[in-house]
């Protein structure tokens, strides 16, 4: 497969995960911001920009910080590089540009995301219409992954495609558990202790875990259960650990002699949380832990561009 | 007039019989249903054409018509026929005027028109080419006169495209009227992409046995982009743009995610001017630097041949006739539309004194763009134009407004005789191939000439019938 046709599949497919995040990550603060009090709710404003590494161009366009702003900005400003209607637009001129090396079934999906996306026009989109519109961009989302996942030729294309769900899936289970963590649970001291539930229980939903944690867990929420859940758990199809596992399945299938820097990191990285430890991982702090985590998963993400798809660059 | 449908008394003719008895039956309402789906089937699989110049968003739908233009086979076996030869000489054309040139000696044409012409490549002088042949694709354009006979009225050996609209065009028509391909027996143009295929792979200068063939775009905002995605996909070869491309030891090689890997048959759809930075335009980043010098080398073929401009340009085209005879010593099949060279004096003369009863295109133009059309232009655009043959004659051909044949096509309000011309496709590998049919491309606007997708021009299916 062309170098720039992998890029283009990669991307498309980053694209449309982002977006499904980004969705997740609105939905779930709208929630909040219901049940939040007054001390943090602005906390709770400001951890979407914070997860997406956006607050300064928030605050180049806007003053102050309210919930409809923060959905348009991150949901449906076309100005905003990272806002869910860039990302399907962008996931979409992806597609277009490889349109014949994916299935028309998977084209015409991203396309009909595309065109149906007018639908949500940024006046209305606010209170219970944003959940509508959270909901669509999830359910586009799932569909464009089950298309392809049920379409397209098991090859590079497909190997590609699942590198950019899955590298773009750790990194923002990663942030989102960072940056939630953070807010929830400001003191070493209180792991263990029972907590807001309703603001856990949020966390956990965001990244479809409610139910999977109860199943599990059949406790009370506590942070370093979800912490495991989301870091360790293979079994939990958003978890760091079942992003990873993806990835090596697929840089192995991906043919070919290049160098191997990419496969050799995300074995070991795959291997790190395989045998990975919870209270291990407390014992030197979670943030530094997933501090470190990002900037792997940035490196494997960038390892991969340079010895496959980079070369037209 | 002549009418594709009708005789001049109202009745259908005989291969358009069965058609007109299928459209009398169907409700106005059914096939208005049927436009509708048609429409939205190629908007959702995206069969669109951007328009240069046009503000309002670049991806545009062309306008398919469901009524099909019908040619029966006896007609077909002339045309085909004429097609081959005229090719055919086309091929030899080109092959002699970057070799020995036989043709400039005896006179047939003017040396100074062609070697002085702009599309006439030096770096090409003296370079083989797998089987001679230059024009591995060309696009015949064919129209038919007030008394039914087919002319050709131009020769597309650079670029043509359109093809992939009549795959596309009989891929709608089966699925929106099965029953209709149950009343005539429809000749089949799907093992197109097969026979281009194998066309290509006749020119790799490797003797493999699966030579690496791939088709060259410019890009995603070219406006014919859909058509080379289409192709490459039908062909099963990549699609590539100039960065996937590089030369090394003097072969042409493509970036994949696996490696490198040797191309040997290049169908590009790019102009000449813009392969290669380093022996044409120098601003070109849609060509591969050093892409010539392998070319020349011998190392990869291109299709269409670099320097075919030249074949087919309207100052040209009153000689093929000429060509023919001189190459093949045969009597050309299908006709030239008659054809003024402003360049000469007297011809000169005389279409200043007709203008507004003829058409002038310029030499070098294309797409419907630069022409003049005397009976539908007003004052002012004749006298504006009269300015401009005046200042460059030699930039001009005209021709007689023909009275192109009609065929019934959906309007705004039902259905109404439409101006339409064919583009057949010829191709030529190890001997000259074409499918049965064509792009029958229809002007919408009424009593308009132009048929051109970039002016308001629809297609229609083609059905050569037996």
């Amino acid at each position: 497969m062309l170098s720039r046709v992998g890029d283009r599949i990669y991307w498309m497919s980053r694209y449309m995960e982002r977006a499904e995040n980004m969705a997740r990550i609105l939905g779930v603060t709208s929630h909040v911001i219901l049940c939040s009090t007054p001390e943090t709710q602005e906390q709770n404003l400001l951890a979407p920009l914070t997860i997406t590494g956006s607050t300064r161009a928030y605050f180049e366009r806007h003053k102050t910080i309210s919930l409809p702003a923060l959905i348009d900005f991150l949901g449906l400003d076309p100005e905003n590089p990272s806002s869910i209607y860039t990302c399907v637009k962008d996931a979409r001129d992806n597609a277009h540009a490889v349109r014949w090396q994916v299935t028309s079934e998977m084209w015409e999906t991203l396309n009909t995301t595309w065109l149906e996306m007018p639908s949500f026009a940024r006046e209305l989109v606010n209170g219970p219409d944003a959940t509508r519109f959270f909901d669509w961009v999830k359910e586009r989302s799932h569909l464009f992954r089950g298309v392809t996942y049920g379409t397209i030729m098991r090859g590079e294309a497909f190997n590609f495609s699942r590198l950019g769900t899955f590298i773009e899936r750790a990194d923002a289970t990663a942030r989102i558990l960072d940056v939630k963590y953070h807010i929830l649970l400001p003191r070493v001291e209180d792991v263990g202790g029972a907590l807001d539930y309703y603001q856990w229980a949020a966390l956990l939903k965001s990244v479809s875990s409610f139910e999977t944690y109860r199943t599990i867990y059949r406790d009370q929420i506590l942070p370093i259960n979800v912490a495991e859940l989301l870091i360790l758990d293979r079994r939990m199809p958003r978890s760091l650990a079942a992003c990873l596992e993806q990835i090596d399945q697929a840089l192995s299938r991906v043919e070919g002699q290049n160098d191997h820097t990419a496969r050799r990191l995300s074995a070991e990285l795959q291997a790190r949380l395989v045998h990975g430890d919870i209270e291990e991982i407390f014992r030197g702090g979670l943030h530094e832990y997933l501090t470190d985590f990002l900037d792997d998963i940035g490196e494997l993400g960038q390892r991969i561009q340079r010895a496959y798809l980079g070369s037209s660059l | 007039m002549y009418d594709e449908m009708h005789q001049p008394n109202g009745q259908a003719r005989a291969h358009y019989e069965a058609l007109a008895q299928w459209l009398d039956s169907m409700s106005p309402a059914v096939l208005e249903e049927k436009r509708r789906e048609a429409d939205l089937l190629f908007h959702r699989v995206g069969i669109t054409f951007a328009v240069y110049g046009d503000a309002e968003g670049t991806e545009r739908l062309i306008p398919f018509d469901t009524i099909p233009r019908i040619i029966p086979d006896s007609e077909w076996q002339i045309l085909s026929r004429g097609l081959k030869q005229r090719v055919t000489a086309l091929n030899r054309f080109l092959h002699d005027i970057y070799h020995g040139q036989a043709i400039l000696h005896a006179g047939v044409i003017p040396a100074e028109h062609v070697l002085t012409h702009e599309a006439y490549q030096v770096a090409m002088i003296g370079v083989d080419v797998p089987n001679q042949v230059y024009c591995h694709i060309a696009g015949i354009d064919i129209v038919r006169d007030g008394s039914g006979e087919y002319y050709v009225l131009e020769d597309n050996l650079r670029t043509p495209s359109g093809v992939s609209y009549m795959l596309e065009n009989r891929r709608m028509m089966m699925r929106l009227f099965p029953e209709l391909f149950e009343r005539y027996n429809v000749c089949p143009v799907e093992h197109y992409p097969q026979l281009l295929l194998e066309a290509l792979r006749a020119c790799s200068p490797r003797g493999v046995r699966d030579p690496l063939v791939v088709v060259l775009t410019p890009g995603q905002y070219n406006s014919a982009y859909f058509e080379h995605a289409f192709l490459a996909q039908q062909m099963g070869v990549e699609l590539v743009e100039a960065v996937d491309l590089f030369v090394k030891d003097g072969h042409i090689y493509m970036h994949t995610t696996g490696g490198h890997q040797r191309v040997d048959v290049i169908y590009r759809r790019i102009d000449d001017a813009f392969l290669d930075p380093l022996a044409f335009r120098e601003d070109s980043t849609l060509g591969v630097p050093g892409l010539l010098a392998c070319y020349r080398a011998g190392n990869v073929a291109i299709a269409n041949a670099i320097g075919t401009g030249v074949a087919d340009d309207k100052s040209t085209y009153p000689y093929v006739p000429e060509m023919i005879r001189f190459y093949l010593g045969e009597e050309p099949i299908l006709h030239n539309v008659p054809t003024w060279q402003l360049r000469k004096p007297e011809d000169l003369r005389y279409v200043l004194d007709h203008l507004p009863e003829l058409v002038v295109k310029e030499v070098q133009g294309s797409g419907g763009y630069g022409m003049l059309i005397g009976p539908a232009a007003t004052r002012a655009q004749i006298d504006a134009f009269r300015s401009r043959i005046e200042a460059n004659p030699t930039n001009y051909i005209a021709q007689p407004t023909l009275a192109l044949s009609t065929c019934p096509t959906f309007v705004e309000r039902g259905i109404a005789p439409r101006h339409l011309d064919l583009r057949p496709f010829v191709l030529c590998g190890r001997d000259v191939k074409l499918v049965p049919g064509g792009l029958t491309r229809v002007a919408l606007n009424q009593g308009s000439l132009v048929v051109n997708s970039s002016q308001g021009g629809g297609t229609k299916d083609t059905w050569v019938i037996t």
